[in-house]
């Protein structure tokens, strides 16, 4: 190809291990008892439950919808009955349970009726809506909504389009695999993107290491009737980062803080095309994804794997091994040790790494910072890793972040390269999620300031105008007085009026709340002692069915 | 001689204008250091301090009323920070305003609430929704974990829940390095 | 532990490991041009600073293996050794191998954390406190009319004993020192320069020594273990200063090659300015601190009261480093500046 590409600073070779993987075909993986799908699979508010427990879902039904623009839908992945919508294991680093919708499978596989768009005729704002509730996100990793991604913006039009085949992370094949088998449909959901996008220039990115791939999208690309390149760019870690690519391809750099759009691109992974293809020429929901699973297994390959299947039945497929010493989703340079096996695989799930001691032994013992600056030479991002690790470990956040530390995309090459064996992105993660938790207090501190504010506001308010109503209703009952000369034991006066209000509630509720053992018994009347005790069953009674009253309901109907 | 003295008089009046001049220019409204100091305080508006609230307890500090060690829910990270900006030593926290407590939100028990009003009426920053002999609920998000409201309630229907880390409220920790032998 | 799960095979002590290996060239051309004299003060050293550094760390509550296999102490003491007179006496070793020890490196907080580099904090302390014996230096071979063998040339260093006329003819004034006298004896260079000690654009056998630290530099720039803006920038700080002065003066001022093509500024620019501890950390940073260390380091020589000025331009660069870097943090990634325009 004569197109000239850039380089972007920084970058490190690990070794790739791809041939472990990349040369077995697809195989889908078999339908689970169980599906376990999260709601929170995607940046964004995480979708809201819109069916039942004991509910009836068919394969491709929405099980929770949306929650604003920047969230997407959870569908189901193959038919069968709700049983659970609670906590349950998802993949996380820190193993906490999030909410789950849990679907007995029934083995029938029924999809719910649908239909192709006819993308060409819907308005942008529909289709964009109508992608949002097929669940579309971006499969590269970051999960962003797919919908709210392809919005050109106020221009209307998005001169260049990317398709990211980068795929640069060691060991992950799923992206390789996917163009070398289903070419034809990454470029269908493209041509939908530059629809949407009104792209005139499309670029598709592969890292060089992936000839079969390469070939594949090209002789597929020849087909089409308007202009795709597909470009083998140098194999170098992290190039197939949106913004690595982008600068790559383009020369461009994205500003920070600013969005792709903004400088007139926008980058989409492969799978996310491929997805979208199914999406508009199927109406197929995203309910299934490509995953990797390789490392210490006997047969690494790839899998079509329904969003919601147990992690381990993957590796189980694969053929697991002794002496397996933990599970990653994800690469090893970003990937993230999984608690728990019994996580489902979400959309986000790209390679299922599991490690032995032999592949990945245990990283050596990390020595003092010598400041050598490798880590600033290795950093894609063009930072100052060693300053930024100085300040997160003395817990100098506000320095931090004036030395950029949230243009950091945490992708391990510092760590990679520190002579040292400082754990770097540790301490960027620490660092950043600190300053979010901070900030976060910060709104709820500034939130209660201005609401004590106001509150104290209203008294001052509310005092003044119960003092000018006193002030009327005295002249007024002065002058009531003067006309009408004798009346004896005036009523009393509001506050008392409450007051003893208050003192009855505070009787009753004494009464009510002593539930355990009655108060004030000791100067009182057989008669009046057996009372208390009808009393206190019949309370007891209430509060036993007070207790349960989704159970009771449901014994009623 | 002379000399000298001419040379004084005219540098003192000069910055004298200078002063003068900026005393008017750069003249602040209100008491900027109370400000900061209460953008430090958690807001909690309970009262822990000694004052009825956190910006009472700002000014206080601001006049040098008050010790920066009296706020409990700001914790000894919070008096770390009025120590950095007051520019004096930390001290730890004075235990006779109350120790710090896992964050928390009121929960009224809703079965047992009377509806009397009395939580509504002691709730620094209005977060309890309800009207007279009706069920009163707790705002959580707006709920500063003060536990004014727990002393008016006649029926004992309010607790205190700490608030459970799940997913959107998880932190990373801080990577170990162990560098030093732990002894 | 979170990602990344893999490393690449560079540690401390590789790097240290080569920074020794690229001094080798020079230790060989110093024995081979003046003597095995430094033999022995490289051994000395050698064995304080091991000595030092686990009895620090100890006292400091540190694991001593892995700290002492970083080889750091090591690298410190054979830069000090370099730097010192070939025939000092053995206690002025010890104490400025202990002083760069124990005070400039763990005082400071240990490896990584020290603002000075503790070689030449070592050393400073020494010239400043013993200036006679700093100036015990053997003279090239060629020149000498009775070369010492090694077990002379230890017992000078060990022996406290040895008659002043005989060190008076084994020692030599270094071809800096001579300069220097020189022109406070109102001689022009051109006439210091006819003494043999000068050779053909540096001192006789300093200057191949010089070029042997050179080789190793350029062994560590190829190995990428330093970079090339704070030798290259001292390098130019110290020609470009000299050069202005010769120009302006070649009477009074020395050639800028000769200058530059001493042992000290080879060493310094190669393997102490570019100490990534005690040094700037961003590229322009690099280049501000090689400068600036070239130029103090000519200033020093010409108006100073020492003969080198080395060792006190970088302490002196040292200081400054936390001021260099953050006023020159780059530009990062889609940060404001002008983007490069792709060409069309």
């Amino acid at each position: 190809m004569s197109r000239e590409l850039f380089k972007f600073k920084g970058g490190v070779h690990p070794p790739e291990h791809k041939a472990e993987s990349n040369g077995r075909p697809i195989h889908a993986a078999p339908l689970p008892r169980k599906l376990v799908i999260p709601l929170r699979q995607h940046i964004g508010n995480p979708a809201k439950p819109v069916v039942e427990v004991g509910e009836r879902v068919l394969k491709g039904q929405m099980i929770a919808a949306a929650d604003g623009p920047i969230s997407t839908a959870v569908h189901a992945s193959s038919s069968g009955t709700v049983t659970a919508i609670d906590l349950q294991p998802v993949p996380h680093v820190s193993g906490l349970p999030d909410l789950c919708i849990t679907i007995e499978t029934d083995g029938r596989d029924e999809w719910i009726a649908h239909a192709p768009l006819d993308y060409r005729a819907m308005a942008p704002a529909d289709l964009r809506t109508k992608l949002r509730d097929l669940g579309l996100a971006g499969l590269g990793g970051a999960v962003f909504p797919t919908g709210a991604k392809l919005n050109p913006g106020a221009s209307g039009h998005c001169p260049t389009l990317i398709i990211n085949g980068g795929e640069c992370e060691p060991w992950i094949t799923c992206d390789d695999v996917l163009m070398r088998h289903h070419a034809d449909e990454i470029l269908q959901g493209m041509a939908v993107m530059r629809h949407m996008m009104g792209s005139t220039e499309i670029l598709v990115g592969i890292e060089d290491n992936k000839p079969e791939a390469l070939d594949s999208m090209r002789s597929a690309a020849a087909k089409l009737d308007f202009a795709v390149e597909i470009i083998a760019v140098p194999t170098l870690y992290p190039s197939g980062g949106a913004k690595q690519m982008t600068e790559i391809l383009t020369g461009k750099q994205v500003p920070s803080g600013k969005r792709s759009t903004d400088v007139g691109l926008q980058v989409f992974n492969v799978g996310t095309a491929y997805a979208l293809a199914r999406a508009v020429h199927h109406g197929e929901p995203l309910i299934s994804r490509l995953v990797t699973v390789t490392g210490h297994v006997l047969r690494p390959q790839n899998f079509e794997v329904l969003i919601g299947t147990p992690m381990h039945t993957l590796i189980t497929l694969a053929g697991d091994r002794d002496g397996t010493t933990g599970v990653l989703m994800g690469g090893p340079m970003m990937g993230m040790p999984m608690p728990t096996l019994d996580a489902p695989v979400v959309k986000a799930t790209n390679c299922l790494l599991v490690e032995s001691k032999e592949l990945f032994p245990p990283l050596p013992k990390a020595l003092p910072c010598i400041r050598c600056t490798r880590c600033a030479d290795a950093c894609p991002a063009e930072l100052q890793p060693q300053e930024l690790f100085r300040f997160a470990k003395a817990g100098d956040f506000g320095r931090a972040q004036e030395y950029h530390l949230f243009d950091c995309i945490e992708c391990g090459c510092c760590s990679y390269v520190c002579p040292s064996h400082i754990p770097l992105v540790d301490f960027y993660r620490y660092a950043k999620s600190e300053i979010w938790a901070h900030e976060k207090d910060k709104r709820a501190a500034d939130l209660a300031r201005e609401r004590h504010e106001f509150r104290q506001f209203r008294q001052e308010r509310e005092k003044t105008e119960k003092a000018e109503k006193l002030a009327a209703k005295a002249q007024a009952k002065r002058a009531e007085l003067a006309a009408e000369p004798a009346v004896v034991g005036a009523a009393p006066s509001d506050a008392d009026a409450k007051k003893a209000l208050i003192a009855a509630a505070l009787a009753r509720a004494q009464a009510k709340k002593s539930d355990a053992a009655p108060k004030n018994v000791d100067h009182l009347t057989p008669e009046q002692l057996q009372q208390i005790d009808e009393i206190e069953a019949r309370r007891a009674k209430i509060r036993e069915l007070a207790r349960q009253p989704l159970e009771s309901e449901e014994k009623n109907t | 001689m002379l000399a000298a003295i001419l040379v004084m008089v005219g540098i003192a009046v000069v910055t004298g204008l200078i002063l003068g001049w900026s005393a008017i220019r750069f003249k602040v409204e209100g008491n900027p250091l109370a400000e900061k100091i209460d953008a430090i305080l958690p807001q909690t508006q309970c009262g822990q301090c000694g004052f009825p609230g956190c910006r009472p307890y700002a000014e206080a500090i601001a006049k040098g009323e008050a010790d920066i060690n009296q706020c409990p829910p700001g914790g000894e990270e919070g008096v770390k920070k009025l120590a950095d900006l007051l520019g004096i030593d930390p001290k730890s926290l004075d235990e006779t305003h109350g120790t710090p407590k896992p964050k928390s939100v009121a929960f009224i028990d809703e079965n047992t609430c009377i509806g009397c009003t009395l939580c509504i009426q002691a709730c620094p920053v209005d977060a309890i929704s309800g009207a007279a002999k009706q069920m009163h609920t707790i705002i959580a998000a707006e709920c500063t974990g003060c536990e004014l409201c727990l002393p008016p309630c006649p029926v004992d229907c309010i607790s205190m829940v700490p608030i459970a880390e799940d997913l959107p409220h998880w932190k990373w920790k801080h990577p170990v390095i162990e560098l030093k032998r732990v002894a | 532990m979170p990602s990344p799960f893999i490393l690449d095979r560079s540690s401390v002590t590789q790097i240290m490991a080569w920074v020794l290996a690229a001094l080798l060239p020079a230790i060989a051309t110093y024995v081979w041009l003046f003597g095995p004299g430094i033999l022995v003060t490289l051994s000395l050293a050698t064995v304080t600073a091991l000595a030092a550094e686990a009895a620090m760390l100890k006292v400091r509550g540190y694991p001593v293996q892995p700290f002492l296999l970083d080889l750091s102490a090591i690298v410190t003491a054979w830069l000090l050794a370099l730097s010192l007179p070939s025939l000092a006496p053995w206690w002025l070793i010890i104490t400025g191998t202990l002083f760069a020890i124990v005070v400039a490196k763990h005082l400071y907080g240990g490896l990584g954390q020290n603002i000075f580099n503790p070689a030449m904090v070592g050393y400073a302390v020494l010239i400043v406190s013993f200036p006679v014996q700093m100036t015990h230096w053997a003279g090239p071979l060629e020149l000498s009319s009775a070369p010492l063998t090694l077990a002379q040339s230890t017992s000078v260093i060990f022996g406290d004993d040895v008659p002043k006329s005989t060190l008076d003819a084994v020692t030599m004034a270094t071809p800096l020192d001579s300069l220097r006298t020189g022109l406070l004896r109102q001689l022009t260079v051109d006439e210091v320069m006819t003494a043999p000690i000068f050779g053909r654009f540096g001192g006789t056998g300093f200057e191949w020594l010089a070029a042997a630290f050179l080789l190793g530099g350029l062994l560590l720039w190829a190995l990428r273990i330093i970079s090339w803006h704070v030798p290259l920038t001292f390098l130019a700080g110290v020609w470009l200063t000299a050069g202005f002065l010769h120009f302006y003066d070649a009477g009074r001022f020395g050639p800028p090659w000769f200058h530059l093509f001493a042992p000290s500024v080879m060493l310094g620019a190669f393997f102490i300015a570019t100490d990534p501890v005690s040094g700037a950390t961003t590229p322009r940073g690099k280049l501000i601190f090689g400068l600036s260390a070239g130029f103090l380091t000519m200033a020093i020589r010409t108006w100073g009261g020492f003969p080198d000025g080395v060792a006190f331009a970088i302490l002196l660069m040292n200081l400054c480093v936390p001021l260099i870097d953050q006023y020159t943090q780059p530009r990062i990634y889609g940060g404001a500046r002008k983007a490069k325009e792709p060409p069309a």
